[in-house]
């Protein structure tokens, strides 16, 4: 058993993060902040980098990479606070022309019957007829509505699922009944998840950076135990769904993957919070980045079914565990 | 990252399988908590077994995915634990190995390999729980001796111990770390005495010891006069490795219980707790994969897992509480019958958040020694 990042991996890893520093640096995201508009050339350049065409099969055009690599990369995002419907787009490579280099961008209607970034999209998919938009909470994610499909079994994401043409008339009916278990898509409740897992690692950072450079009390904040011990539990959060994330993307399984989700949403959202508690009124301001980490971590929880549909499939796993333990006793 | 096992481990976790297919059947009734000799006898019967089928040392040779892939397949069995072996197979033994002489080795160590020997731990004091530093057990010489008085408390199976690691001051005058020293007491040594204590589950687990001009010869002393804190070091180490892998499988079993039991008294309708259950779920195979990471870590870089562990344990003993939250809102008012099942582990599951180092001591190890946060106060 070797459970860690490969040489590539970490290549990988290091060259999406530089991409990153150099072409969304802090000026950057304080210019998307106040005027949330995609940066087309950026796109384009995740695109010749691989980033939307990872998993595609060579023989495609794609990398022909598999989910550790993408989680691996999805996780840089997550850090940088990169916007944009990355996910619908990579999720559509090989399915929609041009998502996979780039010079397409692609938003999908989520099960939540909420669509990221859509009036900025070339394409979208799912049914997004009727969408209004809503004044996000996250600055960084425009969000629009779709009113009939509103917590109801829309497929989306899905390679391939795309409705066809004329199939509007077919469109799941309000209050209907809630999606059946495991009709999300698990790569996309995947990647998510290591869009949060790069965030919250990124806001320990954060932390720990101001925890040692803020005195009071003619010291260091940090020398503080009350301070230690969040900074503390935001680290034991990161790392714990660090391992859950990365086995899923090893092993593939849907309850695996809903278990990185769960982990990974927890160590997002409290771990913003606790960064923001470190930063005392700085944390509170416009001013300081803990706002927008918390933010979009508060989005991307309602993605492909959210937490509670997470739940309930580790529910059901404990009482039909594959070897007759419960629990899915399986290793590996 | 790959979480497949070469055929070599697959061949190990194989052969053990079979094995423990052969002789778990074999093995007596499992004595009542309350009969430590019996425990101790049956303990050291089960790792004289280990011993004669070549498994006993693999706490200490075996790579650390060979460990893994033993205290899950043994766990999964039902194999019984280490027991009373615990700090002869997981503290002392390894100290000895790793700091004492070839004769220290050679008289200690195989003794805990064939389960002859029970050893004790005897850090903790009155007066020094956290800040063991703080250990007032005054050690004198006196010719080949050295002249032991002082207490020690939370001493767990010190009733049945044949030897005690005992942590003792040489020199008051140098600074706190740097007057400590490792001795290994024989436990039968005139002037020690045990007085049992009695846990909040009832069973007494660990003990007071006191020492009253015991005599520990020189010649038991591992390591250098004085050098006993980093000695101590070593053992910590060991401790928060994988000490726990055993655990977490029995945990994910329990959940699976728990779910059953859940569905046949109507509990598992009420969507809180399912999804409660269903959270736990996710919480203990994040843990098992933080296991597998950690592991894989240790093997890569061929040290034993360090602080790492005190991530792990944190959240860990966290979890383990939770789970027997659970089960008791599982139980409903059976919850308070002691001679139902999970009672007598949610009672036990209280001490996870306090022996081997505090969760506080642990958040302030993780924040001073991995963040890199100033010495806190
Ligand atoms: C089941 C069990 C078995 C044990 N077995 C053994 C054994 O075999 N051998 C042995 O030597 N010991 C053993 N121990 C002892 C164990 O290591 C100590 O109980 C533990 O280290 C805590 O010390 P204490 O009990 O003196 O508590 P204290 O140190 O007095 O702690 C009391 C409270 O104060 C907090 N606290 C203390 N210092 C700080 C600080 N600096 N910052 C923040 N909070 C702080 C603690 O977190 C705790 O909440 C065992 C304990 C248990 C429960």
């Amino acid at each position: 058993m070797r459970f860690q990042l490969t040489e590539e991996q970490r290549a990988l890893r290091d060259t999406v993060r530089q991409l990153l520093v150099r072409r969304f640096d802090d000026e950057a995201l304080r210019a998307a902040v106040e005027a949330p508009v995609l940066d087309r050339g950026l796109w384009r350049e995740l695109g010749a980098a691989g980033f939307f065409a990872l998993r595609l099969p060579e023989a495609d055009g794609g990398v022909g990479l598999g989910p550790a690599e993408a989680v691996l990369a999805f996780e840089e995002a997550g850090r940088a606070l990169l916007p944009g419907p990355l996910l619908a787009t990579h999720l559509a490579a090989g399915a929609v022309p041009g998502a996979a280099d780039g010079s397409v961008v692609v938003a999908a209607v989520d099960g939540s019957g909420l669509v990221e970034w859509l009036t900025q999209a070339d394409v979208v998919r799912g049914d997004a007829h009727g969408a209004v938009p809503l004044r996000s909470v996250d600055p960084l994610t425009p969000l629009h509505r779709v009113p009939e499909a509103a917590g109801a079994a829309v497929v989306t994401g899905v390679r391939g699922a795309t409705r066809p043409p004329g199939a509007k008339g077919s469109r799941t009916p309000p209050h209907a009944e809630p999606a059946p278990l495991g009709a999300a898509d698990p790569t996309a409740v995947l990647l998510t998840a290591a869009e949060q897992l790069g965030s919250a690692a990124r806001i320990c950072e954060l932390a720990v950076q101001h925890a040692r450079t803020r005195t009071q009390f003619g010291r260091p904040i940090g020398a503080f135990q009350a301070v230690q011990h969040l900074c503390a539990q935001m680290l034991v959060r990161v790392e714990v769904a660090r391992a859950a994330v990365y086995a899923a993307a090893v092993t593939a399984d849907p309850v695996d993957i809903a278990a990185a989700r769960l982990l990974a949403d927890e160590a997002a959202v409290r771990g913003a919070r606790d960064c923001l508690q470190v930063h005392g009124g700085m944390g509170f301001t416009w001013e300081a980045e803990v706002h927008l980490h918390l933010k979009r971590a508060w989005v991307r929880t309602h993605r492909a079914g959210g937490g509670t549909e997470s739940e309930e499939l580790l529910a059901q796993d404990l009482s039909t565990g594959v070897d007759g333990h419960g629990a899915g006793l399986r290793t590996r | 990252m790959d979480l497949s096992y070469t055929p070599e481990e697959e061949d190990f976790r194989e052969r053990l399988r079979e094995w423990l297919g052969k002789v778990l059947p074999t093995l007596p009734p499992k004595p009542s908590p309350d009969d430590w000799p019996a425990r101790r006898a049956y303990d050291l019967g089960w790792q004289r077994m280990l011993y004669d089928a070549g498994y006993a040392d693999v706490h200490w040779d075996a790579s650390p995915t060979m460990r893994l892939i033993f205290l899950e397949e043994t766990e999964k069995a039902g194999a019984p634990y280490v027991g009373a072996n615990f700090v002869g197979l997981l503290h002392a033994g390894p100290t000895i190995a790793a700091e004492g002489t070839a004769g220290q080795r050679a008289r200690w160590l195989p003794p805990i390999l064939r389960g002859e020997e029970v050893w004790c731990q005897g850090f903790s004091e009155p007066d020094a729980g956290s800040d063991l530093a703080a250990l007032r057990t005054r050690a004198r010489r006196d010719g080949d001796d050295y002249v032991v008085s002082g207490s020690k408390i939370w001493t767990s199976h010190a009733e049945v111990a044949d030897w005690c690691e005992l942590l003792v001051r040489t020199d008051p005058e140098a600074p706190r770390h740097r007057g400590i020293t490792w001795l290994a007491m024989p436990m039968d040594a005139p002037g020690i005495t045990v007085r049992p204590l009695r846990t909040l589950a009832g069973s007494a687990e660990f003990a007071e010891v006191f020492l009253d001009d015991v005599r520990v010869p020189i010649a038991n002393r591992v390591g250098d006069e004085n050098d006993g804190w980093r000695v101590t070091m070593v053992t910590l180490s060991f401790e928060r490795g994988t000490a726990f892998v055993g655990e977490v499988v029995a945990c994910r079993r329990v959940l699976g219980e728990l779910a059953r039991q859940a569905r046949a008294n109507g509990r598992w309708d009420d969507p809180v707790l399912r999804r409660r259950l269903g959270r736990l779920n996710a919480e203990f195979r994040a843990l098992w994969r933080l296991t597998q990471w950690n592991v894989s870590e240790a093997e890569a870089s061929g040290r034993v897992p360090g602080v790492g562990g005190s991530v792990f344990k944190l959240r860990y003993s966290h979890a383990r509480q939770e789970l027997y939250d659970a089960a008791a809102d599982v139980l409903g008012t059976e919850s308070l019958d002691l001679d139902r099942p999970w009672v007598l582990d949610r009672l036990s599951s209280l001490s996870y958040t306090i022996a081997a180092g505090t969760s506080q001591i642990q958040h302030s190890i993780v924040a001073e020694r991995i963040l890199g946060l100033p010495k806190g106060r």
